[in-house]
């Protein structure tokens, strides 16, 4: 049994009500849509806010449908719907991909869009219990001073371990954030920063409302590729995605983004310049592959061996890229 | 840190009834379930989302009761194990799983038949694929699946030979 601490759960039914109840309570607050990430950390004592402002209730934050020459996606829509949704398989097939893709049916139920691109980051050493963490000393993410991972670095390194941003990133896609003072837009490209304790750039009180994908990306070829233990469940030990666009047969722009590694998913470097004004062949992929291989290196936050995880760094990747040229 | 264990009323509408319950502010809806109404078919396993024996059906879809805050369940309709069966008798689900020895310890089971009510509602004439993803976040240390699957296949058969077709898509 696994009970949660104490707290009041508030169900706002605008925005604006769910900003001013922030407002407030501060950070005694938290906001919390699937709570398939939240309430479970609140379990294990991650999170203890004595207020819970639920986003499902929340107008602004629902729906799929065209605006502006881009896809809006709501951030309180479900993973099931994303992955169902013709809009999105239409033009996005990876992201309907990597939505069918999180956890299991009964959370992708609950979990949303929104929630999985604000994801807390996980480490072997942090998603445990009070008790657990309390015997090792704890660690640098939550109530101690040492990393478990590094050993003597000032800093977290927990893997940021969600499906969908790698595929938005490939995508070009913006998200909105609402707070007391307004909107403001920022590139999922900029949205995520190195640090294993907070990696977003989201203020606590803004809202995350909606997610813009650039109708114009559609054109590109699109592939994803996720490695993980359970294939019906788990979270991914690495998660490709990556975004071609062709010129006949030749590559204009390539796109790759790898995670599961890091605080933050990696933008692969250096494929524009390996890949423009080639064809995407077989000897092609190799050369990515073993580019992407190159730069990615992963560390024991998550304990599955790291060197056969960089191995497969290879493999996933020639799998996103046989995806893509298939598509 | 708030230290106290206030409790509400909440308003659940369980198995088509209408029932109020005092429960401590930060229940979840399976605590609700079964130490609120004592309906205790639904189990309490992992207790934070890795095993799918809490899954209850919630307007139409399945969701693991053990980390839905009680207060996101009001206003919905909630289906658990126990709602299964009618006056005429088991579901046909149930039957099959009898028939075909899909239970062994029987923990898993509540969660799975839920699982695989809200699959068949859908489409009773799912496709044995279609039944591993329904049940992929259902974990069963003791049956192998196999049987567990046999079973839905054929509660999908009798339930597809006396539905109507408009029953078809969501
Ligand atoms: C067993 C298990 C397996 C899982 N496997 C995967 C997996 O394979 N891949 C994966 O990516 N995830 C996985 N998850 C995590 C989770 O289910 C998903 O990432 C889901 O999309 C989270 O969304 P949510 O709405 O439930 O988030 P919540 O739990 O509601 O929120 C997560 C965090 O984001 C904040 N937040 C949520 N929405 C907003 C918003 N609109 N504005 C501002 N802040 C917000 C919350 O405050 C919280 O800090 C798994 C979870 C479990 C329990
Ligand atoms: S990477 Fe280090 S500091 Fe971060 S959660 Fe893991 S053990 Fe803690
Ligand atoms: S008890 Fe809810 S998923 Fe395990
Ligand atoms: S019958 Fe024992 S866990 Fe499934």
């Amino acid at each position: 049994m696994l009970r949660l601490p104490p707290f009041r759960y508030h169900r706002p039914t605008s925005l604006a009500g769910a900003l001013s109840l922030k407002g407030e309570f501060g950070s005694d607050a938290m906001y919390v849509a699937g709570g398939t990430d939240l309430i479970p950390n609140m379990k294990h004592r991650l999170f203890e806010p004595d207020h819970l402002i639920a986003l499902k209730g929340v107008p602004e934050l629902v729906g799929i449908g065209e605006r502006d020459g881009h896809l809006r996606i709501g951030a309180s829509v479900t993973l099931a719907d994303v992955a169902a949704s013709e809009a999105v398989r239409s033009r996005f097939p990876a992201l309907a991909e990597a939505a069918a893709h999180v956890a299991g049916p009964q959370l992708r139920n609950s979990g949303t869009l929104g929630g999985n691109v604000c994801l807390d980051t996980r480490c072997t050493y942090y998603n445990q219990t009070a008790f657990w963490r309390g015997a090792l000393g704890y660690c640098l993410k939550k109530d101690g001073d040492v990393c478990h991972v590094t050993k003597v670095g000032k800093k977290c390194v927990a893997a940021h371990s969600a499906d969908t941003p790698p595929v938005l990133m490939t995508l070009d896609a913006v998200v909105v954030l609402a707070g007391p003072g307004g909107e403001r837009r920022v590139s999922l490209a900029d949205f995520f920063v190195a640090d294993g304790i907070l990696n977003t750039q989201r203020e606590p009180d803004e809202v995350l409302t909606e997610i813009l994908i650039p109708l114009d990306s559609a054109t590109r070829r699109q592939g994803y590729a996720k490695l993980r233990q359970r294939k019906s469940i788990d979270f991914p030990l690495l998660t490709v995605a990556v975004a071609v666009g062709l010129e006949g047969d030749r590559v204009q722009s390539l796109d790759g983004v790898v995670t599961g590694l890091g605080a933050r998913p990696r933008r692969l470097t250096g494929w524009q310049e390996i890949a423009e004004g080639r064809a995407l062949d077989d000897g092609l992929v190799e050369e990515l592959a073993e580019r992407a291989h190159k730069q990615c290196h992963p560390l024991e936050n998550i304990i599955v061996d790291p060197d056969w995880r960089r191995a497969m760094v290879a493999v996933y990747v020639k799998r996103a890229l046989a995806k893509a040229r298939a598509a | 840190m708030l230290m106290d264990n206030r409790q509400e009323i909440v308003r659940l509408r369980v198995n088509g009834d209408l029932r109020e319950v005092g429960v401590p502010v930060h229940y979840t809806l399976l605590e609700a379930l079964r130490y609120g109404l004592r309906l205790t078919g639904s189990k309490q396993g992992c207790d934070k989302g890795d095993c799918g024996a809490c899954t209850v059906i919630l307007d139409g879809r399945p969701t693991l009761s053990c980390i839905t805050p009680v207060w996101e369940a009001e206003g919905s309709d909630v289906v658990t194990v126990e709602g299964l069966a009618t006056a005429e008798g088991p579901h046909p689900l149930q039957d099959e799983f009898d028939r075909n020895g899909a239970a062994q310890c029987g923990f898993c089971t509540p969660g799975i038949l839920c699982s695989a009510a809200a699959l068949l509602e859908r489409n009773p004439s799912a496709s044995r694929q279609e039944i591993q993803e329904a049940l992929g976040g259902n974990l069963c240390r003791c049956t192998g699946y196999t049987k567990i699957y046999d079973a839905v296949e054929a509660a999908g058969a009798r339930l597809a030979e006396t539905a109507a077709p408009e029953t078809e898509g969501r």
